[in-house]
């Protein structure tokens, strides 16, 4: 079992997301090293996919603007050993099924327990394609993190019982990025995965506001953010990680209803 | 663990996100249910008939096959139907199953436009709302497309991100897709994507080698020696191979755009230069470099500028029963220009790649040999750009 349990040991967790290398991979370690200090208790780290069909206009805009910087797979993970060195908070990759395929997924798997990370999250990856990835990431211990959408309806109780690490709630239709409210029933969901795990819950898309954040977190064990953190990064560029320092302790203060 | 579905040997398969699966799920039922309804078939026939003009003419083409001296070409005319190319056929069967399944909306990607066109015609027959993305490239490149898409009353979006050609337009219509499912089917228009699309855009195709079986038995009493059609995706050529794919002496020969040349990064030779990878919802070959980063491909055709192949394609490769060999722009764009002058007949560029393949293969085999070509859609659309790479400039 990976570290992943920790980061829902200290009430509920707020769980920011950052794409590596945007724009450059010191700002990714000041930044993380931010929202480390600042209560993050698990980040999401994102390798960059030059075709991200699952993310919005200023997720995509992260993943060009990285790979325009030169940054590849190989980079990251050199990246990520030098990080852990200082950083603890458990961390998970976030990229595509043919980022992890075309590395080799043994490889990628290996280099995952080497560096300290302890699962991934593919969103072209549904439960009747995990079984590829699945096995080899067990033998390394990395989970291999499901996700649950407003319509998986029947399918819910199916990719509870199977879950690893947590379980990624996606708020809302449609792909990543800001959204003004989120329509779909949690707490339904919640309930049907309750019944059939005890894994933790994280609810992600769409989320930018602490209210929403305090509101996701009430009904399931922590909040996601994404779009809301790159936007701090293409309004400040380099100077953003002590704006992101900021945003990520008022988001945690308010999934813990501080 | 449930098993993997819709595979071609180890290709194909359901990458997409969580959102869409019970809408492929569903599509996938409602497919299954209608495909053997006399009911559902007797619609789609009678809209390929007497709609889109099917069956298409096989034509032999007497004085091509004069001028290259060698193996007897018959041509498969599925730039005679409505709108012009084949996309047509699939359109319609997905259309009506989209109708049957209460979806009131389509939406659609598009590369050189004939598929768009194709489903602006269907929507506008079948009384639904539709929106095509096309990459903001090609909306250049196929104006007059664009226009006619309006012109039935579809909303085209042009597509700026990545490449703003076709691989950008089918990652747009997936997005939106998983945006609004309720209402909206998405209308993809080659053999490619996640289950079931690969299975249920072949089948709608298949009528190409289904009829051109029959006809070349009529006309010649016996099996063609090779079926030449042109892949980018690979709808018109998985159409054209499908019924002949058991008939182990007919060569299926596929021919993918290589742009400046397969030794150039100016190629979309996906099976020529690719190697498995994983994206747009299925395993196949694709164009990218070793990090799995999708590769910008280029062709001078708008609808074979895709960096990947449809699954069945993959596997038909791997097995060594079709055969997928490069076709530059020059070679394309001659071909374009010599069917156009010995036949009267102007092929779409993407069709060309197949009659230029022709050119070189036909002379090589003896008199007795027979080849069929698909001519997959007309070449009105392209008139403009070939002017225009033969340093012309014409004003439509």
């Amino acid at each position: 079992m990976s570290d992943i349990r920790k980061a829902f040991e200290n009430g509920k967790a707020f769980i920011p997301f950052i794409t590596c290398g945007d724009p450059d991979l010191e700002t990714t370690a000041a930044a993380i090293r931010a929202m480390a200090e600042n209560g993050a208790d698990l980040i999401e780290l994102g390798i960059p996919f030059s075709d991200p069909t699952a993310e919005g206009p200023v997720i995509q805009g992260a993943n060009i603007r990285a790979l325009a910087g030169g940054i590849t797979t190989d980079r990251i993970f050199d990246f990520v050993a030098e990080l852990r060195r200082d950083v603890k908070t458990p961390f998970v990759f976030m990229t595509y099924a043919n980022v992890v395929y075309s590395y080799d997924a043994e490889r990628f798997m290996a280099r995952c327990c080497e560096t300290g990370v302890g699962g991934i999250i593919l969103p072209d990856l549904p439960y009747e394609e995990k079984g590829e990835f699945s096995a080899v990431a067990k033998q390394y211990g990395i989970d291999l993190i499901s996700l649950i959408a407003p319509t998986s309806a029947n399918r819910i109780k199916m990719i509870a019982k199977d879950a690893e690490g947590f379980i990624y709630i996606v708020s809302s239709l449609g792909v990543t990025g800001v959204r003004s409210e989120i329509n779909t029933d949690i707490g339904e969901i919640v309930k049907i995965i309750r019944e059939n795990t005890d894994i933790p819950c994280a609810v992600g898309f769409g989320i930018s506001k602490p209210e929403q954040a305090k509101k996701m977190a009430e009904l399931s064990d922590g909040a996601i953010v994404g779009s809301a953190i790159i936007r701090l990064l293409e309004k400040y560029g380099k100077d953003a990680p002590q704006y992101i320092g900021e945003y990520v302790k008022t988001m945690k203060d308010a999934v813990m209803g501080r | 663990m449930t098993d993997s579905k819709g595979r071609f040997g180890i290709h194909g398969g359901q990458y997409i996100p969580e959102t869409l699966m019970n809408a492929v799920i569903e599509l996938e039922n409602a497919y299954n249910h209608c495909k053997d309804d006399p009911e559902f078939n007797k619609e789609l026939t009678e809209l390929l008939n007497n709609y889109a003009g099917r069956p298409s003419l096989l034509y032999y083409a007497e004085k091509l096959t004069r001028e290259l001296g060698g193996a007897k070409i018959y041509l498969k005319r599925e730039d005679l139907n409505h709108t012009g190319s084949h996309k047509i056929n699939n359109v319609l069967g997905q259309a009506l199953l989209a109708k049957k399944m209460g979806k009131t909306r389509l939406i659609a990607e598009t590369g050189a436009g004939q598929h768009g066109v194709a489903t602006a015609t269907a929507a506008a027959l079948l009384d639904m709302e539709c929106v095509v993305f096309m990459g903001e490239e090609d909306t250049v490149r196929q104006a007059l497309n664009v226009y006619r898409m309006r012109l039935l009353s579809a909303k085209v979006i042009p597509v700026k991100t990545g490449t703003a050609t076709l691989k950008d337009a089918v990652s747009e219509a997936m997005r939106e897709w998983t945006s609004r499912i309720d209402d909206t089917h998405y209308c993809l228009g080659s053999v490619m994507g996640p289950h079931p699309f690969p299975t249920i855009v072949r089948d709608f195709q298949a009528v190409i080698s289904r009829e051109a079986r029959a006809q070349i038995l009529e006309k010649e009493g016996r099996l063609p020696d090779a079926v030449i059609a042109c892949v980018g995706g690979g709808s018109n050529a998985i159409g054209s191979f499908y019924h002949f794919i058991p008939d182990a002496d007919v060569k299926l020969i596929g021919c993918e755009a290589a742009g400046k040349g397969i030794d150039t990064f100016e190629t979309a030779a996906t099976v020529n230069t690719g190697r498995t990878g994983i994206f747009h919802g299925m395993k196949s070959y694709f164009c990218q470099d070793k990090y799995g980063q999708i590769a910008p491909v280029y062709s001078i055709s708008a609808g074979l500028d895709y960096p990947g192949v449809g699954p069945e394609h993959a596997y038909l490769h791997d097995i060594k029963r079709a055969e997928y060999v490069p076709v530059t722009d020059d070679e394309a764009v001659d071909a374009f220009e010599f069917l156009s002058r010995t036949e009267g007949i102007i092929p779409a560029i993407e069709s060309a790649h197949a009659v230029a393949y022709a050119m070189k293969l036909a002379p090589t085999m003896d008199k007795d040999k027979i080849i069929i070509i698909t001519i997959s859609g007309r070449g009105d659309k392209d008139c403009a750009a070939i002017a225009r790479y033969r340093g012309e400039d014409i004003h439509e």
